[in-house]
């Protein structure tokens, strides 16, 4: 393949052509035809069946065909006796039972006809390759100039091209009409406002455990503990218990005081050592809520975002980008752990315009 | 056959039937016109058919479980006979979805079928277009109908991923969650359209709703409407059939609808509905039992999209750390919009590549014998790095359980997938296209010099030679009848000018012929037998004067 | 009919049957030391025999000091184990993942190298040095809580981690939470207060005893109930069943499918 500037042009006994059919002529493009090419054979001779040979063998096949749709006969009929047979109760053994015989009776009732048309079709039905042949998808010239008359006829007639003022007019209403449709699905949801920067939490709110509630005392968290945390007050009852706790959604662990990296404006933020953060990948929102004791790495499991829990939740490893929001905490007067505000910024995915005040 | 021999009573039977059908609905017509159409027979050419099969068995399941499945999203307290969720606060659409695997006979059957068919339908459209575009079937005039067929894909995804939504579990949720993130990503109008798919925040009330409507409504009717088209184009252009001896483009080799072809076809739609009841009697899909409710707050480890996504996730996953930044005020996510942009190039190069192939060829004939796929080498280096590509995403959304199961570390298994991403597309580009080379060439010097026999004679003046045994007519024809291209200069046009349009495509022509293997000539056989025949006498006489 | 079924229905429990029978058997061996512990001592004040210690002491000098110090105290090798509690030296001996083989990103289960009562003494010894989570009360390990308490509690603190049906999962170089299909109440409980390795602890304030009994019960379940729906492909989720769906069904229909364009002879 070196000598390619000669590639270029056409070798010996191979020249550029053009596809021909009887009523059509179709550029080759790059195509070269090999005119020195050895003679198309034909069909390969057709090889005869044993079932074509012998009556004994197409007998047997008649009975394997006949045997494969008695099997599915069978099989239907196993089903419907296993749908009575195999009742569901409290039990989960009976559900198993019943999926598995259901399924094996109508495994059988839909193979044995399957297999035993193809092989009816394979043995039985004449095996002879039939060579039918092509013609060219565009149609014959005649029908073509027919089809462009039909076409002139109804421009003619309609005045489609002669008329501007109304085929503009025309391609206008149509790029028009369907915005009424569009604009109905508005009202699929409301404008989103500010609802994704604000939670639950607020100045005083009591952490909680996830799903009880029972609120959280300093005390409680030992080292190396992780509390998994919804806001106190938030109620499955409520409406939107759902929204609120998709956002709210926070992880407390304590560490070593020594150990945490802790900026100057949020040295408030932590309690001997306890911090929050928010449960939110920052990246596409999945719950970030593997903890490694050792390592303080979170790790979220939907796509590997890995997060630095003692220094700020920077982003250590995948596809996110932002730390983890924290949630500045403090303790009340009886102990228990409380919210000093909201969070600061928008928790979850990055979206447009979460800086915009 | 041989009924109708036997038990002539049924022919009249048959031809009272088929004269009430006629004179109603003219199907005399229809059968002289299609009835025995001929259908070539080979594997590959059933991968469609599985993929139409298992879409109706979807059909026939899911109408099943919408007679049962409620998609509401309010939330109650579970009170059905799966003790480890009981007094559970679920959602009503999982609340259905448990009842129907745990109290509807059959129930768990039909789901499971279902839910084997959506992957299989998926897996077998996927299949049937790398056959499909490894054998050149697109080429002209079917480039419309590779189009139709992107279009069916990209459809199956989306039947595919607004069921695997509905039951609502902790997984599924998960899973929208991730596309509420990937959608509020989107500049400026992200935060809207996440809120008016799930009105209002995030989970919200209705998007179960609305993604079940989607899928039992304008997704299959869609896909039923461009299934039509696929098959309408396939009946005005005929099936395709492999180049060979005595199969050209000007004919089509096989057998006839009737009766072979519909007992066949037939046959194997009970057959690929049987295979996926089998699979679903004893093969667990989606548990959701196990999953428990939707609840914002838990995640399970392993949370993954079905397979058919799994590339889409896995581009997420793939992309490096860090890269959103600030434009003033504004977020501009590009650890999303990347990825999103990449499976969009990806999906936008595939649909058009018959194009790109055809503007490059300037090939406009019409082509019904099939390439066998090293007889392209090009197409068939550039299909591996596709495939190459979308496998990598593939398993990039499975690397955590890469490194459990090979006991690799997480963090490497994702950077060299990372690095993979773009060095092993281009290594299989190369590896594959000159694999292709190799097997041509060694096909060429088989149809010259014929096969090597294994036997080794000297000849009078000392020379070893091993005979080479010539092939017969078929065979031989099988190896030199292939279509042939050579690259182009760049020409000036009418105006004497070279537009960058012919630069590109002269520089593309060279890219995919520069390195070619002609097929083997009339002459080149002729004169290596000639020769071949010449040592044969040769080694005749030594065996002679040897005797002597 | 019903006879045949209930047959059926034996036979296929049967495996099952047998496990739950060794698994109260080692229940009654594995609490019998405790209760009587228990019984003795209400305010679950460990009772260690100076035998126990010192026999303890003698195999910790053999096997253990080279890591973990003459005095238990710590090396470059291996963490200090004074205040670690007898749960800890529990969890690590008996599962076989201490002694450590060479080094890992995390240590491995092995087969157990140690008795039972070397196991109790070592643990006697260690807990005698300083105060630290003990070994369990039996009372939790039952599995006779509220098994959809525990599914939640399992969901939101551990499945994160160990997968919702317990099959273990990735953690970040190389580490992993490890499948939970064959962990007896008293591992799964041990685990739970000691934090073995990179996993937290969860305190009696976090998960309280009877909650932690809970999350038992619900995994005692799943380990007892094989799925509905069949063979459980490990219980991963959508990449076990997406190879199934290519290399399983498709898989076989294109067998069937070369089988139905082959020629018939």
């Amino acid at each position: 393949m070196s000598d390619n500037s000669k590639e270029v042009e056409t070798q010996k006994g191979l020249e550029k052509v053009s596809g021909s059919y009887s009523d059509h002529e179709y550029e080759g493009g790059l195509a070269v035809v090999n005119t020195d090419k050895i003679d198309d054979p034909g069909l390969e001779p057709h090889r005869v069946r044993m079932t074509d040979k012998s009556v004994k063998h197409e007998k047997a096949a008649v009975r394997q065909v006949a045997l494969l749709f008695v099997l599915s006969m069978l099989g239907s009929a196993f089903a419907l006796w296993a749908y009575f047979a195999f009742p569901l109760s409290e039990n989960l053994s009976s559900v198993r039972l019943n999926n598995m015989y259901l399924g094996i009776g109508m495994t059988l009732g839909l193979l044995g006809i399957g297999i035993g048309a193809v092989h009816w079709a394979k043995t039985l039905m004449p095996d002879n390759e039939v060579s039918e042949e092509r013609h060219l998808t565009r149609g014959s010239e005649d029908k073509r100039a027919a089809a462009i008359e039909i076409l002139n006829a109804a421009n003619q007639e309609s005045g489609f091209t002669r008329r501007k003022l109304i085929r503009r007019t025309l391609y206008g209403s149509l790029a028009l009409f369907p915005l009424p449709g569009i604009i109905l699905l508005a009202d699929l949801g409301p404008n989103p406002g500010d609802t994704l920067r604000h939670t639950f939490w607020k100045k005083g709110t009591r952490l909680a455990k996830d799903p009880t509630g029972i609120e959280i005392k300093a005390s409680d968290v030992t080292l190396g503990s992780v509390f998994q945390v919804i806001p106190a007050g938030l109620n499955p009852e409520q409406k939107d218990y759902l929204e609120e706790k998709a956002k709210a959604a926070v992880l407390l662990v304590r560490v070593d005081p020594s150990e945490l990296i802790e900026t100057e404006e949020r040295k408030g933020w932590s309690y001997q050592g306890i911090v929050a953060y928010s449960k939110i990948c920052t990246h596409v929102g999945c719950p970030v809520a593997l903890y490694e004791q050792h390592t303080h790495h979170l790790l979220c499991p939907c796509h590997q975002s890995t997060f630095d829990l003692i220094d700020g939740c920077k982003v250590v490893f995948g596809p996110a980008a932002r730390p983890l929001p924290q949630l500045p905490i403090t303790v009340d007067s009886e102990g228990y752990l409380v919210a000093q505000s909201d969070f600061l910024e928008p928790v979850g995915p990055s979206f447009w315009d979460r800086s915009v005040k | 056959m041989s009924m109708t021999k036997t038990k002539p009573k049924n022919n009249t039977f048959l031809a009272g039937t088929a004269n009430y059908v006629d004179e109603r609905v003219g199907a005399s017509g229809i059968l002289k016109e299609f009835g025995r159409k001929i259908f070539p027979d080979h594997w590959s050419f059933m991968l469609g058919e599985v993929a139409m099969y298992s879409f109706f068995v979807l059909l026939i399941t899911g109408t099943f479980l919408t007679f049962f499945y409620d998609p509401s999203m309010a939330l109650i307290k579970y009170d059905g006979v799966y003790a480890p969720l009981k007094d559970a606060l679920i959602s009503k659409a999982y609340e259905s979805s448990l009842y129907i695997t745990f109290e509807v006979r059959g129930g768990l059957l039909m789901r499971q079928a279902h839910h084997w068919s959506a992957l299989l339908f998926v897996a077998a459209a996927g299949l049937h277009m790398l056959r499909v575009f490894f054998t050149g079937a697109f080429r002209k005039p079917r480039e419309l109908n590779w189009v139709v067929g992107f279009m069916l894909f990209i459809l199956a995804m989306a039947a595919g991923f607004t069921g695997y939504s509905l039951p609502d579990d902790l997984l599924s949720g998960n899973g929208l969650r991730i596309i509420d993130g990937m959608i509020k990503g989107v500049p400026f109008i992200g935060t809207g359209i996440s809120s008016l798919l799930f009105g209002g925040e995030f989970p919200g009330h209705v998007v179960i709703a609305r993604l079940y409507a989607l899928h039992i409504m304008i997704i299959p009717a869609l896909i039923l409407v461009f299934l039509a088209l696929h098959l309408f184009m396939l009946i005005i252009h005929k099936h395709t059939h492999y180049a060979g001896p005595g199969k050209s483009d000007k004919n089509i080799v096989g057998y006839p609808l009737m009766p072979v072809y519909v007992a066949k076809a037939g046959g194997f739609f009970f057959i690929v509905f049987g295979v996926i009841m089998v699979i679903s009697t004893f093969f667990t899909i989606n548990p959701i039992w196990n999953y428990g409710g939707y609840d914002p707050s838990p995640v399970s480890a392993g949370t993954q999209p079905d397979w058919y996504i799994g590339w889409l996730d896995g581009a997420l996953r793939l992309a490096p750390t860090g890269m959103e930044f600030m434009l003033g005020d504004y977020t501009v996510s590009l650890n999303i919009l990347i990825p999103l942009a990449v499976s969009l190039i990806f999906l936008a190069l595939v649909a058009v590549y018959p194009f790109i192939e055809n503007w490059v060829t300037g090939d406009k004939r019409e082509h019904h014998a099939l390439d066998r796929p090293r007889n392209a080498p090009t197409r068939t280096g550039i299909g591996a790095a596709g495939v190459t590509f979308y496998a990598v995403l593939w398993a990039g959304a499975s690397t955590d359980l890469i490194a459990t199961h090979f006991k690799m570390s997480l963090n490497q298994v994702l950077i060299s997938m990372q690095i993979s991403l773009i060095l092993l597309p281009i290594l299989a580009f190369y590896v594959t296209k000159r694999v292709c080379l190799a097997l041509q060439r060694k096909d060429k010097e088989i149809a010259i010099h014929g096969r090597e026999s294994g036997r080794i004679v000297r000849l009078p003046h000392g020379e070893y030679i091993e005979v080479h045994e010539p092939l017969d007519d078929y065979e031989l024809y099988k190896l030199v009848d292939y279509k042939d291209y050579q690259p182009t200069l760049a020409r000036p046009n009418a105006k004497g000018q070279i537009t960058v349009g012919s630069r590109v495509r002269s520089a593309l022509s060279r890219f995919y012929f520069q390195d070619r293997i002609t097929p083997a000539t009339k002459s080149e056989i002729e004169e290596a037998r000639a020769h071949a025949h010449e040592i044969e006498t040769q080694v005749q006489k030594a065996i002679e004067s040897d005797k002597n | 009919m019903k006879q045949l079924r209930r047959k059926i229905n034996g036979l296929r429990r049967s495996p099952k049957a047998l496990g739950i029978v060794m698994f109260a058997g080692l229940l009654v061996v594995g609490t019998g030391y405790t209760t009587v512990s228990a019984a003795v001592s209400p305010n679950r004040e460990v009772i260690r025999t100076q035998e126990q210690i010192d026999l303890g002491k003698k195999i910790f000098l053999a096997n253990c000091s080279s890591c973990h110090g003459k005095n238990a105290e710590g090396t470059a090798n291996g963490p200090s184990l004074i205040g670690v509690g007898e749960a800890s030296v529990d969890f690590q001996v008996s599962t076989g993942r201490m002694p450590g083989a060479a080094s890992g990103p995390q240590l491995e289960v092995k087969p157990v190298q140690f008795t039972e009562e070397e196991i109790a003494a070592m643990a006697a010894y260690i807990g005698s040095l300083a105060d630290g989570p003990s070994i369990p009360d039996a009372a939790y390990l039952q599995a006779n809580g509220n098994p959809s308490t525990g599914g939640e509690l399992f969901r939101i603190n551990c499945a994160m981690c160990h997968n919702a049906a317990g099959a273990g999962g990735a953690l970040t170089e190389g580490k992993y939470a490890p499948h939970l299909m064959n962990s007896s109440p008293k591992i799964i409980y041990e685990a739970m207060i000691t934090g073995p390795q990179n996993m937290p602890v969860f305190n009696d304030a976090n998960l309280t005893p009877e909650q932690k009994n809970d999350i038992i019960t619900y995994l005692v379940y799943v380990q007892e109930n094989a799925s509905v729906g069949g063979e459980e492909l490990g219980s991963l989720g959508p990449v076990s069943e997406g190879l199934v769906a290519w290399f399983g069904l498709l898989g076989l229909l294109i067998i069937i499918a070369i089988w139905l364009a082959a020629k018939s002879n």
